[in-house]
């Protein structure tokens, strides 16, 4: 037998459980559909065919599926009709381990999560997504390299955190398309039609037994399917390749590839936390208050969802799934080779100022001059980053207050607007480092290892 | 007389309930006011508020997350022992031979799975625009209890001592070192210096008063065990409290105006 099967008798059987339960699901919304959904008026030549007919020929197969693989006795791969295609595997681990390609398509996913969002928050879409996104992780169990890594014990709760997340951004986006509507022509939001008062006992308090019942349970089941993690006993000397941070802090280890420990461990995570204590203080929009809305705080919106989804979220999955040994990035089909090189030749600002600018080689602080002349020489030496990211602190806010945050300006006041302008630019702060060092190779705007201060 | 009639009569179940059975509307209102754990609650509530689709119950199952990791730890303290002869070996014999080992599990899913609400909790309390006044402040209460699930959720992934755990909180508390001014290795920590010698090494800096020690070691275990046991779950009490009584001064689960 190969030393890394695709497929095991474990694989399959587990596939057929989760086709089964697919089935289960599929069955339900078939026959929801032939409530519902209608007819086609004509397809394949048939007339008035119920569109549930779609669903039923899906739900069958998933049942054949199921019982194909619960009852398949050999765990031999070349019997095994459902492998994922190589083909599909290049083109995945293509588009997602390479930085570039995988930021430019969470922020495509997210631009078009805000503007199709009438047409995914419908029913039928968004069961579909769901389908799909479950096929896709059923089909890529198939895949040895990729069980490695997802299936981790630590790493499955984040695949049900993405699932979450995905649901609720759903809803969230459902309720307030809905809502939406209803303010445009003219009607009170859904919310407001439930405000007549009702006792706490029973409505609520049943409610919360229910859920304390049912998040018992699974607990209990999800300890009993899945061991916690131990790996061997802790040494100070076996130093593991790669090391990672506990998957929630994924998101900053990640900084640490644009910036430097001070920046992306110390200084970024409390511009995040005080940030996120602003917020009350600095939203003077009064709309949008106790009920789902998207028109009427769309900036507030765009901007949580962007540093929440593109920004924390998909770094998050970037951390766990695809950084490999020495922090470069894999497919999450690819072998984790330690020996896979990254050629890193990243200049920093002042570099590429004397050296190619000026034609001349870095002034050099001489150890044995003055404290002063040292100072005065590292900064000669910085001075264009230093400028540049002085202007990017103070030139930029006053600037966007007279451009494009005009309106804010007027209605937010100084302090809150400084704040407000701040915030936004220390957030941007990460999408365009990643850019400087995409395009220009750029690894620090300021470097002054001297003094530990790179930016 | 039916047995529950009984019981219900009785001197003992009239000490203990100071209330009737809540069977008819007078009575529901008065468990709430008369009952500790329900008296969290108001008596009645607009039903907007409710809703599972508009709270997604997510604060609610956070603190139920919380109050079961509660139970749970206080049952593998009875066991585990923080230090480096037994640490790694307890947690193993808790995988291995312990009757009722699958706390751990439940312990370590439960704390993933806090993470994750609060986040979620988070996420619809911005999205219902519930921070905005009068809740301005309990959204900042709220960031701190986020905060805190956090560190509590770091310094308990350092307990089992086994690879996974001590490499982790290496490359998390590696950051400290970088501490502007306060970490050795951090910009301007040459600032703080008496006579030309450092105040500031790696045996005084940010990363020393999070480890105890130069390293990740048994001071670490030990500083690591306090915090997650006591002093954390401590902050986090006091603060859920303030939390849930803000939420009730603030006038109940936000609502359109
Ligand atoms: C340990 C963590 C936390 C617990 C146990 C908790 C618990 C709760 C509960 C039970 C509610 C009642 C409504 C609901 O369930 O949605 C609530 C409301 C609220 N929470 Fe939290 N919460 C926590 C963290 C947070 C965080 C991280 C934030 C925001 C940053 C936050 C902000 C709020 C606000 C503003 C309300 C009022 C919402 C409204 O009136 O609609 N909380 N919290």
């Amino acid at each position: 037998m190969e030393a890394h099967p695709d497929l095991t008798r474990g694989v399959v059987q587990g596939l057929g459980w989760l086709y089964l339960v697919m089935f289960a699901m599929n069955f339900v919304w078939t026959v929801r559909s032939f409530r519902r959904d209608g007819e086609f008026e004509s397809l394949l030549g048939f007339k008035h065919l119920p569109k549930a007919f779609v669903w039923a020929i899906y739900t069958g197969t998933l049942m054949i599926f199921a019982a194909v693989h619960l009852t398949l006795r050999t765990s031999d791969a070349s019997a095994f009709v459902l492998k994922l295609p190589e083909w599909f595997k290049l083109s995945v681990d293509w588009l997602i381990a390479d930085p570039v390609k995988y930021f430019a398509a969470s922020i495509v996913l997210f631009v078009l999560m805000l503007v199709l969002r009438r047409w995914w928050t419908k029913p039928t879409p968004a069961w579909i997504l769901l389908n799909l996104s479950l096929l896709f992780l059923g089909f890529s169990m198939t895949d040895y390299d990729f069980r490695q890594i997802v299936g981790k014990p630590d790493n499955v709760p984040i695949v049900g955190m993405l699932f979450l997340t995905g649901f609720f951004t759903w809803l969230y986006f459902r309720q307030a398309v809905e809502n939406d509507d209803r303010a445009a022509a003219g009607r009170p939001v859904k919310e407001k039609e439930l405000s007549q008062q009702v006792l706490v006992w029973p409505d609520l308090v049943y409610t919360e037994l229910v859920c304390m019942v049912l998040l018992t349970a699974l607990l209990v089941v999800w300890g009993v399917a899945l061991q916690a993690p131990l790996e061997e006993p802790g040494s100070s000397v076996k130093t593991p390749n790669p090391s990672k941070a506990p998957w929630y802090f994924l998101g900053l280890q990640e900084m640490l590839v644009y910036y430097d420990p001070w920046m992306a461990g110390v200084v970024l995570p409390l511009i995040i936390i005080a940030g996120l204590m602003a917020i009350p203080y600095i939203d003077f929009n009064q709309k949008g208050n106790g009920y789902y809305c998207y028109n009427d705080r769309k900036f507030a919106v765009v901007t949580f969802l962007f540093g929440f989804l593109p920004l924390w979220v998909a770094m998050i999955i970037l951390g766990t799934f695809i950084r490999g040994p020495n922090w470069n990035m894999f497919g999450v089909y690819e072998y984790w080779d330690v020996h896979k090189l990254e050629v890193l030749n990243n200049v920093n600002l002042s570099d590429w100022f004397w050296l190619d600018i000026m034609d001349r080689s870095l002034p050099k602080p001489d150890a044995t001059a003055s404290l002063l002349a040292q100072t005065g020489t590292i900064l000669t030496r910085e001075w264009l980053g230093i400028v540049l990211t002085l202007a990017y602190l103070i030139v930029l806010p006053p600037l966007m207050a007279v451009t494009v945050f005009r309106n804010y300006y007027v209605r937010m006041g100084f302090v809150r607007y400084i704040v407000l302008a701040n915030l936004l630019l220390f957030m941007a702060a990460l999408p365009l480092k990643m850019v400087l060092r995409w395009v220009f190779h750029l690894k620090y705007i300021v470097a002054i290892p001297e003094w530990f201060f790179n930016i | 007389m039916s047995v529950g009639e009984y019981i219900r009569e009785s001197q003992i179940w009239k000490s203990v309930f100071r209330h009737p059975a809540p069977y008819d509307r007078r009575n529901r209102a008065v468990v709430m006011l008369t009952n500790f754990f329900l008296h969290l609650h108001p008596v009645s509530v607009q039903q907007g508020g409710i809703g599972l689709s508009y709270t997604w119950c997510m604060g609610g199952v956070t603190f139920f997350l919380f109050l079961v990791e509660t139970l749970t730890g206080v049952l593998l303290m009875f066991y585990y022992r923080p230090t480096l002869e037994w640490a790694f070996t307890d947690i193993r014999a808790l995988r291995d031979v312990t009757t009722l080992g699958i706390m751990r599990e439940i312990h370590r899913w439960g704390a993933h799975a806090m993470v994750i609400t609060v986040w979620l909790h988070m996420y619809r309390v911005f999205l219902t625009g519930s921070y905005k006044p009068p809740r301005e402040f309990n959204w900042v209460i709220g960031v701190l209890l986020l905060v805190l699930t956090l560190l509590l959720s770091f310094t308990g992934y350092l307990l089992p001592w086994d690879q996974l755990a001590i490499w982790a909180i290496t490359v998390g508390s590696n950051m400290a070192r970088a501490h502007p001014v306060l970490g050795h290795e951090g910009p301007g920590f040459q600032l703080l210096n008496i006579g030309g010698y450092d105040i500031i090494t790696n045996a005084s800096d940010a990363r020393f008063l999070l480890l105890g020690a130069r390293n990740v070691g048994e001071e670490t275990l030990n500083r690591f065990y306090i915090l997650h046991c006591v002093a954390i779950p401590l902050v986090v009490s006091l603060l859920i409290a303030i939390h849930f009584w803000r939420v009730r001064k603030d006038g109940g689960i936000s609502q359109p105006l």
